[in-house]
């Protein structure tokens, strides 16, 4: 099977900045954004009047429903960055090659656009980097991969936290696995040591296990602070 | 003349359906009321204490369209989608009432909080299919403007069932009623069959010995918080306009009427008026006058059913079938063992009953076992017997599981199990003979992971006269007087 390898590049399509000229409206879907002088005013009127706070329920509902809507991929070719998006005729040329490797990093791919990822069968590396609606039941679909997955990275992901990890034990072939900078993980040193146990065969790059500890008042000695065992 | 007046009023209401032009209060009580107005007016002559403006905001308001008894997650899940699916924004006024504002014996939040599509109904597994959706989704059902979103602390790690060579048949039976098949156009759950041999593999903590098969979910299963689900609905139904009072329902006020079936059969049809809520500690109550009562009082929902009249007629009747949802006592113990099961471990069921799943990061667990009908305990009360883990629980999981030779038990708790004795299955639907009280409860034991989905099917019911999405015809209250059985043999 000599197939050339390709990789799909997914970037994530453009409404994603038009999100935050609508803040202020929503903190279901952009909690850091609202910003505190403006909404005063706004949450006033909508304790007290019945008008405003149906309208901001219709635009919220509205808005909520636009995440799902418009979350479609844009391809693009690895090395070739193109405006227009993808001709059709190279990806006609590249559709019964297999897709080995896609890095879908800050795309706003959500649970059902997961569907499209896992139909790849032979997927080696997956990069999930600072996907803000990659959740833990996200995770859970993933056992579809189990067999070609090799190396897969949720760094940065807002939503994931230490029991969507917990579904990653289906993934045996997995090598690499990164799971830095996860707000939502509560205990990152203790995460990461159950996951190296979770997954024997598996590198885990991520929180180091002391990040979690403390120094304590009498262990304040320089070498103390030193470069960390890892597990 | 008034006399006169009042008894042709009377003599009205009695003779029959003829209610089109019945508006206000109930006139069947007219001697009391007359009485009542006459107490009235001697209190406004001078000397007499006279109050007409009194504090009433803690009691429930004196009409309501719907009435909800009951508000754990299977009645606040009702009046979510009886808001949601109503024609006209407002239209329907419903009121909640829970006698208990702290929910310290509700079911809902003692609960050990699993949702798992492994059901030996087909019915079942589509009602825990969309109730996952709807937790996955549950930030756009109840998103409310100005609050934070709702993190349910779910736990995708799946539900294992392990079956012994008697269950084996039953499990391959089941799991091809989970799967999706090419005919039916519905989804289907994603379940894996595994042999002993895979099994050992995948968890090498499991003592295989005695299983022959074991079905592992794979997707949309796993365990979460009732109490976020159950906070969330309550914020999301104060925000569309339901509300909510702390009282006891007391009595029904309810008219009958004698019809004649098709085939000539007479039949007795009541209607509930009123429903009278007792506020507590106190003799004060409030009757509500309402078009429809919802019984979704959990594991009291039989004596509520009492109160209706379900059940006072010769036995073997459709009158005399009670509702037979009783409180059943389940116990849940929290252990800590340091050598357990990793984070990989899925919800665990034994064959022999005992069950037991990961909970946190710090190596604690939670389980228990349902105890047999002989050693079903005393429900009067919920005080843990810890006697109970010592010999029923633990040497199963034991054997089960080897590191859990060496265990600490932390804490544990008791909760009531809204027991149908009939087949283990909800009871949804109007009763044929009371007919504006409607059924959500007898879920025994698996009512927290169906109630966002029983909740639609139960409103569409109310609002449309018949289930459109998942058909509920099984769970009718009429199956205990016909005898058909919709039994549900995986029941943890």
């Amino acid at each position: 099977m000599a197939a050339p390898r390709a990789s799909l590049r997914l970037v994530a399509p453009v409404w994603n900045r038009g999100t935050s000229g609508i803040r202020g409206l929503s903190k279901a879907v952009d909690p850091e954004g609202s910003q505190r002088k403006g909404r005063t005013l706004l949450q006033f009127l909508t304790d007290h009047f019945y008008d405003v706070e149906a309208v901001r329920e219709y635009l919220l509902r509205k808005q909520v429903l636009k995440v799902q809507k418009k979350n479609r991929f844009r391809d693009r070719e690895w090395m070739r960055a193109n405006e227009q998006g993808l001709s059709s005729l190279e990806f006609r040329k590249l559709q019964e090659v297999p897709v080995e490797a896609v890095d879908a990093s800050g795309c706003a791919i959500n649970y059902q656009g997961l569907d499209n990822l896992l139909a790849l069968k032979e997927l080696q590396s997956l990069s999930l980097q600072r996907c803000p609606h990659v959740d833990d039941w996200c995770l859970g679909r993933l056992y579809h991969l189990a067999d070609s997955l090799q190396e897969l990275s949720l760094a940065g992901c807002p939503r994931i936290s230490e029991r969507g990890l917990a579904c990653l034990h289906h993934l045996q072939n997995l090598r690499r696995l990164d799971i830095s900078d996860l707000p939502a993980v509560s205990n990152p040193g203790l995460t990461q040591i159950l996951v190296e146990e979770m997954l024997p065969h598996c590198e885990v790059l991520g929180a180091d296990w002391a990040q979690g500890l403390k120094v304590g008042p009498e262990e304040q000695s320089p070498d103390a602070a030193g470069s960390p065992i890892p597990a | 003349m008034l006399r006169r007046a009042l008894r042709l009023r009377l003599g009205q209401c009695l003779s029959g359906r003829g209610l089109g032009t019945y508006r206000g209060g109930s006139t069947l009580d007219c001697d009391g009321k007359v009485s009542k107005i006459k107490k009235k007016i001697q209190s406004i002559f001078p000397g007499r204490a006279w109050s007409p403006l009194y504090d009433t905001s803690h009691l429930p308001p004196e009409r309501s369209d719907v009435v909800i008894v009951g508000g754990g997650v299977l009645g606040l899940s009702v009046a979510y989608w009886l808001k949601r699916l109503e024609k006209q924004q407002g239209a329907i006024q419903v009121l909640v009432v829970e006698r208990d504002h702290t929910y310290a014996r509700a079911s809902t939040v003692l609960s050990v909080g699993g949702i798992r599509q492994q059901f030996s109904l087909p019915e079942n597994v589509q009602l825990s299919l969309f109730s996952a959706e709807f937790l996955r989704n549950i930030n756009e059902y109840l998103a409310v403007v100005d609050d934070p979103p709702l993190d349910l602390q779910f736990n995708p790690s799946g539900y294992l069932l392990l079956a012994s060579e008697e269950g084996a048949a039953i499990m391959e039976r089941n799991v091809k009623i989970q799967r999706p098949t090419h005919s039916s156009r519905q989804e289907g759950a994603k379940v894996c069959l595994m042999s002993p041999e895979q099994l050992q593999k995948k968890f090498p903590w499991i003592n295989t010995e005695g299983v022959a098969l074991a079905s592992y979910g794979l997707e949309n299963e796993g365990w979460f918080d009732p109490w976020c689900l159950l906070q969330g609905l309550r914020r999301k139904l104060q925000s569309m306009g339901v509300l909510f009072c702390q009282g006891e329902v007391t009595r029904f006020i309810s008219s009958s009427s004698h019809m004649e079936t098709a085939s000539g059969e007479q039949v007795t049809l009541k209607r509930i008026h009123e429903v009278h809520v007792k506020m507590d500690h106190s003799q004060e109550f409030q009757p509500v006058e309402c078009a429809l009562v919802v019984n979704a009082a959990g594991a009291w929902s039989g004596q509520i059913a009492e109160l209706a009249g379900i059940g006072t007629g010769p036995p073997g009747t459709m009158q005399g079938t009670k509702l037979p949802v009783e409180p059943r006592k389940r116990y849940v113990y929290l252990w800590h063992c340091p050598q357990g099961p990793g984070l990989e471990a899925p919800l665990v069921a034994d064959p022999s009953g005992a069950y037991f799943r990961r909970e946190g990061l710090g190596n604690n667990y939670l389980g228990s076992c349902s105890p047999t009908e002989e050693e079903e305990p005393d429900p009067g009360n919920l005080e843990v017997d810890y006697d109970f883990f010592q010999e029923k629980v633990w040497p199963r999981l034991a054997q089960r599981v080897p590191a859990f030779e060496t265990l600490k038990v932390r804490s544990a708790w008791a909760g009531y199990y809204d027991y149908n004795t009939f087949d283990q299955n909800g009871v949804v639907g109007p009763h044929p003979l009371v007919i504006n009280m409607y059924f959500a409860t007898g879920f025994s034991g698996h009512g927290l992971q169906q109630a966002p989905a029983v909740g639609r099917a139960v409103a569409e019911m109310m609002l449309e006269g018949h289930f459109q999405t998942i058909n509920l015809s099984p769970f009718l209250f009429g199956r205990f007087y016909f005898g058909e059985k919709a039994q549900e043999h995986c029941i943890l």
